[in-house]
């Protein structure tokens, strides 16, 4: 799917620039952002899903460009799906509920269509049992598997995904990434924010670092990790290793 | 010894839920009933009044009367004084600077000063200028007005403890402006603000009473009128608080019961 910036920038204040305009354009499968805390991923992950407006600058996503008024944003939040770091699923529904209220109200399913692809998501992610759970009464990780489940229940053409184990203990976490290498396996094209570097090198085709607002490299993952270009991305990258076993 | 210590401590299982034993319960409440016996008993004694409750059976349809009109007040304020905390906590939040001050200034002036001097002040504005010669309607309406502040800010506190996160994801999953306040504020804000809704209700059924200072025929005025007739005020006064305690207590534990249902999902 195409996927295209021109100038694309953000300021919340006048002289604090969050991201600095940039152009990009490419097919993107599988997309890894990585970068250091602060440098405007989540940002960038937003005005792409139609969260955010950016300040200046347009957006293509599979060649439609995205404009930002309220009811052609609600259109074309419809036809993506959102993983948040946390805290993203409603907290006063159940795991089944977070999954089917969206689809019988926002895709327009019927009730019992609704809540059978729901049971079919969750007991595809092994989530069978905690179909009648409110979030609060999941683990992290059985939380994320449902914010996964309830993103790609309507099939949507692009998945963005920020962050989505970074909250998690480390048995999770790889319980969560082998959620999202499957989907990739099955054809889900998606955007994900991480600071699962051997994810974002051996699970995703194309990887950008973002540092300070700007977006300084892109490409191929297995070349991006191997020769980082810029001086950035070297220190990143080396003090990422500085604790490896 | 360690079987005595159990009738009168809460176990401790170990950090866990902590437990209390039925027999306990009752043997301690019994007690507590009796300490409040004996109190009574006493302090009657020094002032030699033996009670006499035959009185009661001659005024049973006025009492009758009294106890439905506070119920209906309460109800009716209950009714009112939604509508006004509703309107002035979404007033609170709005864009026009006027409305915002408005509803700031009304739910500070009410929060900031006492009911019965309200009561005196409001009734000479509605009852006066206004011309709302009915007592019972008056008072609804001054009752109401008092208690919409209260409401106003526990539905505020409420509406400021959704996070953002919740709208965020509402917004993610496609939901439009309607389908988000019908699916995720509306229940979210019911959940949180019902256990204190509640509890303000038993509020204002305790504060109806003070309307029996502009003459409004409910329970304690009643009370009040047959206590200046037969002069049984220690009777009247301890059958009115009975009285007011079948009314609030069921409604604090259901206060209660829901905060306890609610507590886990927020
Ligand atoms: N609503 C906002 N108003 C003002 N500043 C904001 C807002 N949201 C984010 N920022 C600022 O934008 C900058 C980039 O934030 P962003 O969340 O995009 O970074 P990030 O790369 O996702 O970082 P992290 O890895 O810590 O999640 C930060 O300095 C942050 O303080
Ligand atoms: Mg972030």
């Amino acid at each position: 799917m195409k996927i295209k910036f021109q100038n694309l920038s953000k300021q919340y204040e006048p002289e604090h620039v969050i991201l600095n305009p940039m152009d990009f354009e490419d097919e993107v499968h599988t997309l890894a952002v990585i970068g250091p805390s602060g440098g405007g991923k989540s940002t960038l992950l937003r005005i792409i899903g139609g969260l955010i407006a950016p300040t200046t600058g347009k957006l293509w996503v599979d060649s439609d460009e995205i404009r930002q008024n309220e009811a052609s944003l609600q259109q074309y939040r419809k036809t993506i799906g959102f993983v948040f770091q946390q805290g993203g699923l409603f907290r006063h529904m159940s795991a089944l509920d977070n999954i089917a209220v969206p689809l019988e109200q926002v895709h327009g399913y019927s009730r019992t269509k609704s809540r059978s692809r729901a049971l079919e998501l969750l007991e595809r992610f092994g989530l069978k049992e905690d179909a009648g759970k409110k979030p609060a009464a999941l683990s992290g990780g059985q939380q994320q598997r449902v914010a996964i489940a309830r993103a790609v229940a309507a099939q949507p053409k692009l998945l963005l995904l920020d962050e989505p184990t970074s909250a998690l203990d480390p048995e999770y976490t790889t319980e969560v990434l082998n959620v999202i290498r499957e989907l990739k396996e099955e054809g889900m094209r998606f955007i994900i924010v991480t600071h699962e570097m051997g994810f974002a090198r051996h699970a995703c085709d194309k990887a950008a670092f973002l540092c300070e607002g700007s977006l300084l490299e892109y490409g191929e993952s297995a070349q991006l990790f191997a020769h980082p270009e810029t001086e950035q991305l070297q220190r990143f990258l080396g003090k990422l290793l500085e604790w490896n076993v | 010894m360690k079987h005595l210590k159990q009738l009168f401590w809460i176990s401790d299982n170990n950090g866990q839920h902590k437990k209390i034993s039925r027999p306990a319960a009752l043997f301690n409440l019994l007690l507590v009933a009796a300490l409040w016996v004996a109190l009574f008993w006493f302090s009657l004694r020094t002032i030699q009044i033996r009670l006499d409750f035959t009185f009661l059976g001659e005024f049973r349809i006025r009492i009758w009367n009294g106890f439905l009109a506070t119920l209906g007040l309460s109800l009716f304020s209950l009714i009112f004084s939604l509508l006004i905390g509703i309107l002035s906590a979404a007033g609170q939040s709005s864009s026009v600077l006027f409305i915002r001050f408005f509803c700031s200034v009304y739910v500070k002036f009410i929060r900031g000063t006492p009911l019965i001097m309200q009561i005196y002040l409001f009734f000479y504005i509605v009852g006066t200028a206004w011309g709302v010669s009915n007592r019972f309607i008056a008072g609804v309406l001054i009752l109401s007005i008092f208690e919409g502040a209260y409401i106003a800010e526990i539905i505020r506190g409420s509406l400021l403890s959704l996070e953002e996160s919740q709208l965020e994801a509402a917004r993610a999953v496609g939901f439009s402006r309607r389908q988000t306040w019908r699916f995720v504020i509306l229940p979210q804000m019911i959940t949180r603000t019902l256990p204190a809704l509640t509890g303000q209700f038993a509020s204002i059924i305790k504060d109806s009473s003070l309307l029996s200072i502009i003459a409004v025929i409910e329970l304690t005025q009643t009370m009040r009128e047959i206590s200046a007739v037969n002069f049984r005020l220690f009777e009247c006064y301890l059958f009115l608080g009975i009285l007011y305690l079948c009314l609030t207590l069921p409604v604090s534990l259901i206060s209660e019961r829901l905060e306890r249902r609610f507590q886990y999902e927020n």
